[in-house]
């Protein structure tokens, strides 16, 4: 009886159409609700950075985790970029007779490029997963709820001061990574390319202007931003015990890496187009 | 309403499709020790964190002295929560903080007591809980009850109203749950706070229990004395107590 009444089928259809849409856009509503978190995140840590209390003790301490002890990682990339950038340049330049510009073109493309780029995703690898893994195992063992039950906002002292250090550390990193790449790029210079050492230095100071170095330092503040962000939201929104903290941090380095690499090509386009 | 200290109005919550509370009632006098007892996932421990402001209820409201808490600003409810203590399932220490630490969390970070004022609070709530000796260990080095004794304390650092414990002897052999109900009568005793008490276990519960509440299906079915609840002629009440003998 029911089925006969008038509009019953049509009902039925948009019924059964409506589920369609909602299974085939559900992974567009994830992606949706992902992104609405970590904005989320982005603007509570930039807001509570600013608010009392500081919580200049664990600041410091998480500057001393992603930085300090980034370090090693950082200077063995730096280098071996450095190397083979200069090696690959190298080869390619003396090709047309330009060896002698090896120098500038490297030291240029490593400041502006890929000394951000490249020390941000190892930081993103290391930290970032880190900080996920860290706050996603307080997430599953309550400790977070305990915190909030005592009185303190985690936001606040968990997610404010990474997001904090980070930005802090992350342009540091790269700046010392950045000397790296260039003493990386000299070895190779004086001992493969036959390029004096007086001319390798002289030809980087003269091609590298302010912009360069501020292109290559903004990038990297505004990555911290972003991976302090990703981590401390996929970490605080931790579910399911351990496989869920080994998920989040999965998910947590990849969003991180691929939203670098936007990232980069925007700054890329805007401070190009500032010039 | 005076007599009460905490009162669930029709309290309903869900998780996505599944229904969790389903109308709580429930009140909760001053000074007692109140045991709500029910099979895991009937919304007890749930209960707790809407108490807390951990969660918020779909619907209803909670009042705690009289006053609504339900849909109180987060800074609002830092004053709230600095009145109730709660005892987490699985203990929740900070575990990168020394035990304590742990203790002195809530002293450190709201309150303007000196270091020496605040070690000596640290000190005297581990005493109260028989853990001397424990300040610097790591919450790592400790047993599964020594963890809760620990908890126990750092819910008592701030001298609360209320104290919560969900599964407080879970998990623990039987002379370590029998010590942690000794500290929870002996909590009550002493300081006179008012309590609440979720577990499905059946002894360790009676043990403690000034009256008790059976929950299912995000309800309560019945409330009462020991007595009343052994001798309730609700089905499901009586094979609850069967079932746990």
């Amino acid at each position: 009886m029911c089925a006969c009444l008038p509009g019953a089928r049509e009902y039925r259809r948009s019924v059964r159409k409506n589920q369609a849409l909602n299974d085939h856009f559900h992974w567009f509503l994830d992606f949706l609700h992902h992104v609405h978190g970590i904005t989320e995140m982005f603007g509570r840590s930039l807001v509570l950075s600013f608010i009392k209390p500081f919580y200049l003790r664990d600041t410091i301490e998480q500057m001393y985790h992603i930085g300090v002890k980034s370090l090693s990682i950082v200077l063995m990339t730096s280098i071996f970029t450095g190397l083979v950038l200069a090696l690959q340049f190298g080869h390619e330049m003396s090709v047309y007779g330009a060896k002698m510009y090896t120098s500038s073109v490297l030291i240029v493309s490593l400041v502006r490029e890929l000394g951000p780029v490249i020390i941000s995703l190892v930081v993103a690898g290391r930290v970032g997963a880190g900080i996920t893994a860290e706050l996603g195992s307080m997430a599953v063992t309550e400790q977070i709820d305990a915190m909030r039950a005592l009185g303190t906002n985690p936001y606040k002292k968990l997610a404010a001061t990474r997001f904090l250090a980070l930005s802090i550390m992350l342009p540091l990193l790269v700046a010392i990574g950045d000397f790296c790449g260039m003493l990386g790029g000299w070895i190779v210079s004086v001992t493969t390319l036959g390029i004096s050492t007086d001319y390798y230095w002289s030809n980087a100071i003269h091609y590298l202007f302010f912009s360069d170095i501020f292109a290559g330092l903004l990038k990297p503040f505004i990555f911290a931003m972003a991976i302090a962000s990703i981590s401390c939201y996929h970490g605080f929104s931790v579910t399911g015990g351990t496989k869920g903290v080994g998920e989040a941090t999965t998910r947590s380095v990849v969003v991180s890496s691929i939203l670098i690499f936007i990232l980069d090509f925007l700054i890329t386009k805007v401070t190009l187009g500032a010039v | 309403m005076e007599n009460y200290k905490i009162i669930f109005q029709d309290i309903y919550k869900s998780f996505g499709d599944k229904a969790v509370l389903q109308g709580l009632n429930l009140s909760i006098r001053r000074g007692e020790t109140l045991v709500i007892l029910g099979r895991s996932g009937c919304g007890k421990s749930v209960s707790l964190k809407i108490l807390l402001g951990l969660l918020y209820p779909d619907r209803g409201k909670v009042y705690l002295d009289g006053e609504e808490i339900t849909g109180m600003s987060e800074k609002k409810l830092v004053e709230v929560r600095k009145k109730i203590g709660m005892l987490f399932q699985g203990s929740a220490l900070f575990d990168s903080l020394t035990v304590g630490e742990n203790v002195a969390f809530a002293l450190a970070e709201h309150s303007n007591r000196t270091a020496d004022e605040i070690a000596e609070i640290v000190d005297n709530n581990l005493k109260f809980v028989e853990m001397e000796g424990t300040v610097n260990l790591m919450p790592s080095e400790l047993s599964g009850g020594m963890k809760k004794r620990v908890a126990l304390a750092r819910a008592m650092a701030y001298q609360p109203e209320i104290l919560l414990y969900d599964e407080p002897t879970t998990g623990l052999d039987p002379i370590t749950a029998t010590t942690i109900n000794a500290l929870i009568r002996k909590t009550q005793r002493e300081y006179g706070v008012t309590s609440i008490v979720v577990t499905h276990e059946l002894d360790s519960g009676f043990s403690v229990a000034d009256r008790a509440a059976v929950m299912e299906s995000g309800r309560i079915l019945e409330i009462g004395t020991i007595a009343e609840i052994k001798g309730s002629t609700n089905e499901f009440v009586r094979t609850f107590i069967a079932g746990a003998k």
